[in-house]
């Protein structure tokens, strides 16, 4: 065996062979010692196979020896590579920060389960993102939704809202995941075939009611995956009443993967000549997102629970990942790319912070942060720092994307949009201003409810945090990495789709 | 006793039931069948028992701890046979790669077996777990407890 041959497939099978040792290992260390080496493994495999794709250009692997079309081919190409070794970084990061955190809020019973499903989720979503095959999306997306759901489900322990939330989010997940199923069957009716690469071949020049409607199903579905804004109803539950540890990764990576696959369809699948790719770019994608960034980043301004703050604020994120798309151009697509990867960067760092916070107050409202400077001032600048990341700050990578967007904006003839950036950017500013205020200029209440002895998070938790944190910031200072392969990525995206380079 | 020609009908039918399922496993890469059928025709075959006799008569001839474990058997012997195909040098799940010298390609034969023994224990063991926990469970927590 060549492990070069084999490197594709190697992210995909090392955690999914792994997950069901989880359930035999004794409690309660050995299953997250093991789940972390995995994703580690994993991580180098990922970080190995982009260092390869960035090299030489792009990887077919052949799954079964089945050539495509027929069979299912993974096709990792730099803008999944990144994606990839986003997604496993990320899952490293929070595997090896989650003991402590878990053992809190997480039955001791179900830690095993707790891990494995957390394994098979990695799984899930590193395959929606390596994968060539339409229809191998779907299978690998309802792998990472179904264990997705019973994680959620699993914060029922210290609340049980997470219940409710879980089962609002398997209705709307499910709804999401038929209707791209059904777009993936219109599209098999019209050509015959769900490779993607195929796809694109045999859709170009078709523009009849059926592919019409297949695209329209699959921009729905993964509009709800995604928690594209009018769809995102799901999200701010789920991500509020999930154990920490698995908010820390789901809103670090789960939305992510779903821009990817929305950008995998409209640039790689479909083609800049079907006439309604257009529209759902200027009637769909910009409107959506820029409500995006207004409406759910407002609504975080006036939450009073710190979690599901940063979850609404995750939507109006998504917001500007829709806007860059829908400027359809290489610098739009960039950005678009860059602010997944930086997104993912702060919110990962910032759902850590909670998660410590947490830990030592057993409550994740606002009032439980008031004067954490003076209680847990390692957790509070990390707030501060990703938050200003958040904000979009200079020097972090919050700026770097909000720069690129603004490039892409102006250069694309949408100016105004550039204005409307900015403005969201000072509501951004509010909640974070808002959290800080909390944490540095307020008194630590010395009784009630949210007293609690001053002390910091285990140093397990912080170093993946801090880790998390001066990525924000290391990122934002050699922007040359991400937004280089961005831009590489983006470029190959637009010559595929056919628009004007 | 009661419900005795239940309980006799139960016994008799057991063993055909599992051997049914045998046969759609084995038969499943000629015809119609195939791992997760058969898996679920054997559990059946416990569920029934179940039924009959009580959920802790079947318990104690297959307890979950057992389950967990055909189950993680089952993912594992699926997964690695994907493996050891790598490890022959084809790619993932590549069957032909176990029998290379034949001419009509037995080893995808021998591939899709194994591959289908796999899902057969994983489905019958993860059926028999949800029934488990849905007969097993304990009452309702009233509203109030919220």
């Amino acid at each position: 065996m060549s492990l070069i041959a084999q490197l594709p497939v190697l992210p995909i099978i090392i955690p999914l062979v792994a997950a069901p040792l989880t359930l035999l290992l004794p409690k309660p260390r050995l299953p997250w010692v093991w789940a972390s080496v995995v994703a580690w493994v994993t991580f180098a495999a990922c970080a190995w196979l982009l260092a390869t794709v960035a090299s030489t250009g792009m990887i077919s692997y052949h799954l079964g020896d089945w050539a495509p079309p027929l069979g299912i081919e993974y096709r990792v190409d730099l803008a999944n590579a990144l994606v990839l070794f986003l997604v496993s970084g990320v899952a490293a990061l929070v595997f090896a920060f989650s003991y402590h955190s878990v053992r809190a809020e997480v039955d001791a019973a179900q830690t095993p389960l707790f891990y494995g499903a957390m394994l098979i989720c990695l799984t899930g979503l590193l395959g929606v993102t390596i994968t060539g095959d339409a229809f191998n999306v779907f299978v690998f997306l309802e792998i990472s939704s179904l264990s997705t759901y019973a994680l959620v489900a699993m914060g029922a322990r210290r609340d049980r809202r997470a219940l409710t939330a879980a089962f609002n989010y398997l209705v709307m997940g499910t709804i999401g995941a038929t209707f791209f199923v059904i777009g993936i069957g219109l599209l098999y009716q019209a050509t015959g075939t769900l490779n993607m690469a195929d796809l694109h071949e045999r859709l170009i020049g078709q523009d009849n009611r059926m592919v019409q409607a297949g695209f329209a199903f699959i921009v729905v579905g993964i509009g709800l995956k995604l928690a594209m804004f009018p769809l995102h109803l799901w999200l701010p539950n789920a991500y509020t009443y999930a154990p920490s540890a698995v908010s820390a990764f789901l809103a670090a990576t789960a939305t992510k993967v779903a821009v990817y696959v929305l950008i995998r369809f409209f640039f790689s699948v479909f083609n800049f000549d079907f006439a309604f790719i257009g529209a759902a770019f200027t009637y769909v994608l910009l409107p959506l997102g820029i409500a995006g960034m207004f409406i759910a980043s407002l609504a975080a301004v006036f939450q009073d629970d710190v979690k599901r703050l940063l979850a609404y604020s995750s939507v109006g994120q998504i917001g500007y990942m829709l806007l860059g798309l829908s400027f359809a151009t290489v610098e739009g697509l960039t950005a678009s790319l860059v602010h997944v990867f930086n997104h993912a960067l702060m919110k990962g760092a910032l759902f850590m912070a909670v998660a410590c916070v947490v830990l030592r107050a057993g409550s994740h409202s606002i009032n439980a942060f008031a004067g954490l400077g003076k209680r847990m001032p390692v957790t509070t600048w990390a707030i501060i720092l990703s938050g200003l990341s958040l904000i979009g700050v200079p020097l972090t990578v919050g700026f770097v994307s909000k720069w690129y967007l603004l490039d892409a904006a102006f250069s694309s003839g949408h100016g105004y949009s550039g204005f409307l950036i900015v403005a969201s950017s000072l509501i951004a500013l509010l909640y974070v201003g808002r959290l800080a205020e909390v944490m540095l200029l307020r008194e630590p209440p010395s009784e009630g409810k949210y007293a609690f002895p001053a002390k910091e998070a285990p140093l397990a938790m912080l170093i993946p945090m801090w880790v998390l944190v001066i990525a924000n910031i290391y990122f934002g200072i050699r922007t040359d990495l991400t937004g280089g392969i961005a831009q590489r990525a983006a470029e190959a995206l637009m010559l595929t789709a056919g628009g004007a380079p | 006793m009661d419900h005795l020609i239940l309980k006799v009908t139960t016994k008799l039918l057991f063993a055909p039931i599992i051997l049914f399922a045998l046969y759609v496993q084995f038969h499943g890469d000629y015809g119609p069948g195939g791992g997760f059928q058969a898996g679920v025709i054997f559990a059946v075959a416990f569920i029934l028992h179940a039924f009959c006799f009580g959920l802790a008569e079947t318990k104690k001839v297959l307890p979950q701890k057992a389950l967990v474990i055909a189950m993680v058997a089952g993912l594992l012997f699926y997964a690695l046979t994907g493996v050891a195909t790598m490890l022959l040098g084809a790619n993932l799940l590549g069957y032909d790669a176990i029998d290379p010298q034949s001419t009509h390609h037995a080893g995808q034969h021998y591939g899709i077996l194994l591959v289908e023994w796999g899902v057969g224990m994983c489905v019958a063991s993860t059926m028999l777990t949800i029934f488990y926990h849905f007969t097993g469970r304990e009452p309702d927590i009233d509203q109030e407890d919220w």
